[in-house]
């Protein structure tokens, strides 16, 4: 094997390493919002079904990934209730498309924000809240101005987390939609194919290698980042 | 014009079941022991806390009456909180801290409140705008609590125990600044304490609360000289405060004079105008009684009295209260004393006051 082939990656590589970038930050940019509310029910919210609402956000955690994305292929195949409204009102199809990776790493990284934002939104004194309400900010403004902010080292570390994870989501992804080069074929999904090919043992090493550096830099990311803001929003001195 | 406050709550291990009113403006304390039920009152008034019955209303308007549904939110009640932990935004600087409910209030009676600058100048907190509360000391948080709390333009100022936290000198340095606001803002305040010394200070109408119902309620100086409320007289400082003017100072003998209304007090010298409304609490177990004029002493305030009251307080003691010209005053005297010198009421005698607490000059107008 010469050495080149160790520091350069073929298009098709390329390819699935930044569809991998273009999942993972699509798929945070629509899970943000989401765990952030699902968040703000679980810790604050008093309704019937909360546990069972909670219950619910986990179990990607614990169930097997390819049951998730049998789950996913039934209410969103063609034939699915979902998919069938889908593709009737909108003319989407999802199955076997970058959407459906999408779908399914929201689905899977959901978990791992909700908690991390969860966390953080418990953190935040409730009077502090208490007293911007006496100085006369409404529910909404004490939200924005008060509570969100002082969560954001949770929400950014959460984040930035999720984005790793989400680089490298499979069962799911490759259950609901499939592995199309160029279109759903993410890093993991590569290196899968790459492992099942006879000779390209290089190529599942170099595509390793890329997913074990992008994780441990997220991490590490993460880390500082929360500290950071921590600083900044002025909880230490 | 006046506050009325009407509440009953029901906890776990606790009752409240208290009312009064209050003079507006003022300052109203509320006092009692930990667990009495005072802050549970404020945060009632504030709306942060929903009682299950009762009423409240400030002047004309009505912030809450279970019976008739009224609850008005938090947000729009314009109660501003100081809260003892100061409870700054810690992601805020200290400006915008200030600025917080002053934005929000915009509109409310302009015409009503302080302005900013005068504000941070009546606080001295100018040179802090730009820090954040993190750095900021126990004390200068306070400060900037308060300044936020009045920049709100409170229709009412709530304080919850703001100084509990303070160390005694940390303490003093906010007082004359608490003193400030309220002679400034006009703005009735509902003070919750369990130290005297702001009582004696700030309060013109005192609260006494005690596991969650009002003892009694009235003017500072008609509660401090009853002897029948077991809060005040059975501490070590019990005792009555007496609102008194400064008179003259005698700078060579490092004396000065006090009158107040019926006689007159020397005290170790004290700064001030003559002329300035100051506050002493003469404590009773610093009050001796003589029944003739008394010679050859080194007490240097006597004062001619009549015994309107004797009231036993434990098993070997009894205060004797004092009618001095058209002020109070309260002796703690020893059973054998009573007996030895057959007080009784309507009796002339003369009291000779060891010395007196004092307390910083006050606008009482």
């Amino acid at each position: 094997m010469d050495s080149s082939s160790w520091l350069t990656l073929t298009p098709q590589e390329w390819q699935a390493v930044r569809l991998s970038f273009v999942v993972a930050t699509r798929s945070l940019l629509f899970s943000l919002p989401l765990a952030v509310l699902l968040a703000w029910l679980l810790a604050r919210g008093r309704f019937l079904g909360r546990s069972w609402l909670d219950a619910f956000v986990h179990l990607p955690m614990v169930l097997p990934p390819v049951v998730i994305g049998w789950l996913l292929l039934l209410l969103f195949g063609v034939r699915g209730p979902l998919g069938s409204l889908l593709q009737d009102w909108f003319g989407v199809r999802l199955v076997f498309t970058t959407n459906a990776v999408v779908l399914a790493t929201v689905v899977m990284s959901l978990p791992l924000l909700v908690r991390a934002v969860r966390l953080s939104l418990e953190n935040v004194d409730t009077g502090l809240e208490a007293a911007a309400r006496t100085l006369g900010a409404r529910p909404l403004d004490r939200f924005f101005t008060i509570t969100l902010p002082l969560m954001t080292p949770g929400i950014l570390a959460g984040a930035v987390t999720a984005f790793a994870a989400g680089l490298g989501e499979f069962g799911a992804v490759i259950t609901f939609a499939s592995n199309v080069e160029g279109e759903t074929q993410t890093l993991p999904l590569a290196i899968y194919s790459a492992t099942q090919t006879p000779g390209a043992e290089a190529t599942a090493a170099k595509l390793s290698l890329i997913s074990f550096v992008l994780a441990i830099t997220a991490l590490l990311l993460a880390d500082r980042l929360s500290r950071r803001v921590q600083r900044w929003i002025g909880r230490t001195a | 014009m006046s506050f009325s406050v009407s509440l009953q709550h029901r906890f776990a291990d606790f009752e409240l079941d208290a009312s009064f009113e209050a003079p507006t403006p003022g300052v109203t304390v509320l006092f009692g022991p930990s667990g009495s039920g005072k802050s549970t009152i404020l945060a009632c008034i504030a709306g942060l806390l929903g009682a299950q019955g009762g009423r409240i209303a400030l002047e004309e308007e009505l912030l809450f009456d279970r019976a008739r549904g009224v609850d008005v939110a938090a947000e729009s009640r314009r109660t501003a909180v100081v809260f003892q932990d100061a409870r700054l935004f810690p992601h805020m600087s200290v400006r915008n801290n200030l600025r917080y409910g002053e934005r929000r209030s915009r509109g409310n009676d302009p015409d009503r409140g302080l302005e900013f600058d005068a504000v941070i100048d009546m606080l001295g907190v100018a040179h802090l705008l730009d820090r954040r509360p993190a750095t900021l000391s126990g004390g200068e948080r306070q400060r900037v609590a308060l300044g936020r709390a009045l920049l709100a333009r409170p229709r009412l100022l709530l304080m919850d125990e703001p100084l509990a936290a303070l160390d005694a000198p940390r303490k003093q340095e906010i007082l004359p600044f608490l003193e400030r606001v309220r002679d400034a803002a006009r703005v009735p305040i509902i003070y919750v304490t369990h130290a005297l010394d702001e009582v004696d200070r700030l309060a013109d109408t005192l609260v006494l609360l005690h596991h969650g119902r009002v003892l009694a309620t009235g003017p500072l100086h008609q509660l401090s000289a009853r002897t029948d409320l077991a809060v005040l007289s059975d501490r070590r400082d019990a005792g009555v405060v007496l609102a008194c003017t400064i008179e003259a100072h005698d700078a060579a003998l490092g004396q000065t004079r006090l009158r107040f209304d019926g006689g007159a007090l020397t005290v170790p010298a004290w700064s001030g105008a003559p002329g300035t409304r100051i506050r002493v609490r003469v404590r009773a177990r610093d009050v001796a009684i003589a029944t003739s004029a008394p010679a050859g002493l080194s007490i240097r305030n006597v004062l001619p009295a009549i015994v309107t009251a004797i009231t036993p307080h434990g098993a070997h003691e009894y205060f004797v209260s004092l009618r001095v010209g058209d002020s109070a005053l309260t002796a703690r005297v020893s059973r054998a004393a009573v007996a030895e010198l057959t007080l009784s009421p309507g009796r002339d005698v003369w009291a000779l006051v060891k010395s007196v607490a004092l307390h910083a000059a006050r606008d009482e107008s």
